[in-house]
């Protein structure tokens, strides 16, 4: 999901097009009222002063309005809302340190809540709801800081006046006003005070040299409530009276119902309803709702259920591969376009072929979203990484106007692009069962709640790919011509995204991690089948096939040429990319490389990529085991620019890590036979464990550049660089397919 | 009716016997921070101790569990060993999403209390079973050594 800033600039005009809800502008009215309520609940405190700012602050956007993003209280107590979903990456304590290091607020008062599907946590240079592409702390830097200088410049305000001083005269430091004779009062103190003032539109950044709190390693708000069983997430949300429902969904993705025979299930005690509802892509599948998950899912299991699926397409993998493999045998809509005529007389060739399958996103909290629904509106409860889409599409579902809708961001137990879903497969889902548990009766709020099975069946993988290349080159290691096509699904054909992402027959996210930064002599085109498996971004999106394509590529040409890895990378980047080259030079020194001998079996291996503005590169120790690969040790070098969060950064390059890893381990790919995915829990679908995880050190390299993402960046390379130390150790290419399958 | 002694206290559940005990923590008894993650063993989210030894209580049904020890994250703290693991876990930042923690906090204080001074692999060998998919491995790895340090 890399988007490109200029694309982002009309992107909130065509979703507000579509969704028609979701537009900041467009939706002035409900904007106030939501302001005054939000103040109302805040009590005596700076949150107060919504009222305020409509009247004076008139020119500044939503999301520049304090008032729906620090609340202080009388303590003292700092709460800043975050307008993203935080389900692992760290934004919870990342955008709150931005904004405290500009109020300079007293950090140890700080705390961090969820925004919702208002306007005012659209992410600012998107105009939408999207916490995805690593954007979070990047696209929300300069709004955090803004929105903490703001409230700073509201409390200086607040204390020369009560001093009667010239506001010039006063300065803060760690959640309080320090007047010239030293005298001083706390934020919390002020926070009454400050809400009358009015909200400055223009105010002073900090020099990033004086920045305290940014930069610094810093622990996770959420570190004791995640420790000691104390965090709520979406599917800990109890109300008074909710049920829970299972949906039993068609075997093959968008089939029918034939006959149901629910007497079983009926008989299970705690059922309370057995109801034909919608289910994803036109299907259609049974919801039992009960007084809790075991009887529901009891009842489920219960079901006799005849389908129809004559009318659904059912994918063969094994078939689908080889039809991919004879697409990739002709060119596709071209991306770019280099003379590849050099390749017939070139006196070296590779020829290549890649096969990247299915992944499930597999997130640990699996999905789950509770509705309250009363028949003119509804309330929703989930982690979502797209709340004003999701809260439009339950709208559409349930048939009231979408002001009428409430969601309530939750916690997530992690996501990797499975909870931002264009089509809000799992809230729409959700919202049909809420509506059919109401017409028949039933008024309480359900939770549909999904099995792990429910989950790895339930679709939404990262597509399955072939990449082909031809590549020429010459006895000095000189690429002459690099022809490649890459065969897979388009994830944005057909969803509100395609508009801006799907230029020419060829999705963006397809191709991204492709060629850059390297400046190489490359045709490249890209066919997009249609095929009935729902099909979504995967931590890191299209890097997770560019990258590997690429980089076990190059390193195939710089092994037959003698030439070393990283002296390649660096040549052929011909000194035009210093972040590249400088995160490179950082894994190199680091990892002792070309100067540490290894023990006898291991190899290096050598992957660089920038992904979602940032890059990270890796030199890995890895050996083969009795055919079986083993990574040993991972150093990385980061370029994110400025680290707002470094403890963060490496806990982020670290995850990210081991889901490049997971995609190399045996058993991580979803098949599909007649239609039907053939994994379907922990057991048959391959996920690492602690025994999997290699030693890892994490360097940042240093800068004061606004940041920019991490939560992606890290995954790309990882399986490159293991995949050419194997072939260092092999002396053959590349494994071709992911997973590995050494013989 | 099924009694079970959950954290020190017996508690009357009114649920089939066949009920795992963590639909029964969950959803009859609201302790959520017990969590569902696989319903088949396989991941360890749902990880509680029953009489001391780490038992995934997803595939445990009540009627397994009558008149034995339950202790599930919401009390482990109580225990010196279980607040030095989740001192360490503190310490060391090892949450991301955090929803396999109370989980990984269950099958590490089960370890530190059965062996003190675990090595690398009885490390391994002890959490395997417990799935990250955040990948907080290297910090769990970390917090225990540090937490069996604070213990010796």
């Amino acid at each position: 999901m890399h988007f490109d800033p200029a694309v982002a600039r009309d992107m909130h005009k065509v979703l507000a097009a579509r969704l028609r809800s979701d537009d900041p502008e467009a939706a002035g009215g409900l904007e106030r009222r939501s302001f005054l309520k939000l103040g109302a609940a805040s009590g005596f405190a700076l949150g107060l002063f919504p009222v305020a700012a409509c009247a004076q602050g008139a020119g500044l956007k939503p999301q520049e309005q304090p008032s729906a993003f620090v609340r202080i209280d009388r303590d003292g107590t700092t709460t800043v809302t975050i307008n993203r979903l935080d389900f692992g990456q760290g934004v919870q304590t990342g955008l709150p340190m931005i904004l405290a290091e500009e109020l300079d607020a007293d950090w140890s008062k700080v705390r961090s809540i969820h925004g919702d599907a208002n306007p005012a946590y659209a992410d600012p240079a998107f105009g939408t709801h999207l916490t995805g592409g690593s954007n979070s702390i990047k696209n929300s830097y300069t709004q955090y800081r803004e929105l903490g200088a703001r409230t700073r410049a509201m409390l200086v305000a607040a204390a020369a006046q009560q001093w009667k001083v010239e506001p010039g005269k006063l300065r803060t430091e760690n959640g309080a006003v320090i007047g010239p004779g030293g005298q001083r009062l706390g934020y919390g103190e002020l926070a009454e005070a400050a809400m009358k003032q009015p909200v400055p539109q223009k105010v002073q950044l900090k020099d990033p040299k004086q920045f305290k709190i940014i930069g610094k390693p810093t622990g996770r708000l959420d570190a004791v409530p995640k420790s000691t069983g104390q965090q709520g997430y979406g599917i800990d949300v109890r109300l008074p009276g909710m049920l829970t429902a299972v949906v039993a969904r068609p075997p093959v993705f968008g089939a029918k119902l034939k006959a149901v025979d629910d007497s079983a299930a009926k008989a299970v005690k705690g059922v309370k309803a057995v109801l034909r509802v919608p289910t994803d892509r036109g299907g259609e599948g049974v919801a039992v709702v009960a007084d809790g998950y075991w009887p529901a899912k009891q009842a489920r299991d219960a079901l006799k259920l005849e389908w129809d699926t004559a009318s659904a397409e059912r994918v063969d993998t094994a078939q689908l591969t080889a039809k991919y493999r004879e697409l990739a045998r002709q060119p596709g809509a071209v991306k770019y376009n280099a003379d590849v005529s050099r390749l017939g007389a070139a006196p070296n060739r590779i020829s290549a072929e890649f096969v990247f399958p299915y992944l499930a996103h597999a997130p640990m909290e699996p999905l789950n979203c509770t509705v309250a629904f009363d028949g003119k509106g509804a309330q929703l409860w989930m982690g979502t990484q797209m709340p004003g889409l999701d809260a439009a599409a339950a709208a559409r579902t349930l048939g009231v106007k979408p002001e009428a809708v409430k969601v309530n961001t939750q916690m997530a137990g992690g996501g990797f692009g499975r909870r931002a879903i264009p089509s809000s497969d799992y809230v729409v889902e959700a919202c049909h069962v809420a509506k059919a548990a109401r017409a028949a009766g039933v008024n309480a709020p359900v939770r549909t709640l999904w099995s792990r099975e429910d989950d790895i069946k339930g679709g939404y993988y990262r597509p399955l790919h072939v990449h082909r290349a031809e590549i020429g080159y010459d006895a000095q290691g000189n690429i002459l011509a690099w022809d490649h096509v890459i065969v897979g699904q388009s994830i944005l054909k057909g969803s509100p995204f395609e508009d801006f992402m799907v230029k020419d027959g060829i999705d963006a996210t397809a191709v991204e991690g492709m060629k850059e930064p390297y400046d190489l002599p490359m045709r490249l085109s890209v066919h997009h089948p249609q095929v009935n498996v729902p099909v979504l971004w995967w931590r890191s999106v299209g890097s997770t096939h560019t990258a590997y394509a690429m980089e076990t590529l190059l390193d195939e040409v710089a092994r037959a040429t003698k030439q070393d890895p990283v002296a390649m990378r660096m040549k052929l980047m011909g000194g035009k990319h210093p972040r590249h080259a400088a995160a490179l030079q950082m894994a190199v020194d680091k990892s002792g490389y070309g100067k540490r001998q290894l023990p006898a079996g291991r190899a290096w291996g050598v992957a660089l990529h920038e992904s979602f503005s940032s890059v990270v590169a890796y030199v890995v120790e890895a050996s083969v085991d009795n055919g079986t690969p083993r990574l040993h040790n991972v150093t990385a070098g980061v370029h994110c620019n400025l680290a707002v969060n470094p403890l963060s950064v490496e806990a982020q390059v670290q995850g990210a890590a081991l889901m490049g890893l997971a995609m190399c381990l045996p058993g991580a790919a979803v098949t599909l036979k007649d239609g039907v995915v053939e994994q379907s829990n922990f057991g048959d679908y391959a996920v690492p464990r602690i025994t999997d995880m290699p030693r890892i050190a994490v360097h940042i390299v240093p800068s004061a550049d606004a940041p920019t993402g991490i939560g992606e960046p890290g995954l790309p390379p990882l399986a490159p660089a293991f995949a050419n130390a194997i072939a260092r150790v092999t002396g053959k290419p590349a494994p071709r397919e992911l997973p590995f399958k050494l013989a | 009716m099924t009694t079970l002694n959950i954290n020190g206290k017996d508690v009357a559940v009114d649920a089939d016997p066949s009920t795992p005990i963590l639909w029964a923590l969950r959803d009859t008894l609201g302790m959520t921070g017990t969590k569902f993650g696989c319903g088949q063993a396989l991941c360890g989210a749902c990880t509680v101790h029953l009489n001391g030894a780490a038992t995934r209580s997803c595939v445990t049904p009540l009627s397994a569990a009558a008149g034995q020890k339950i202790t599930t994250i919401e009390a482990v703290g109580a225990d010196r060993v279980g607040r030095a693991v989740q001192a360490a876990w503190v310490k060391h930042d090892v949450a991301q999403c955090g929803y396999c923690q109370s989980g990984q906090v269950m099958s590490a204080t089960a370890l530190l209390k059965t062996n003190r001074k675990p090595s690398d692999a009885d490390i391994d060998a002890a959490m395997a079973g417990n799935v990250c998919r955040c990948g907080t491995y290297v910090r769990i790895r970390a917090a225990i050594k540090d937490a069996a340090s604070t213990l010796a």
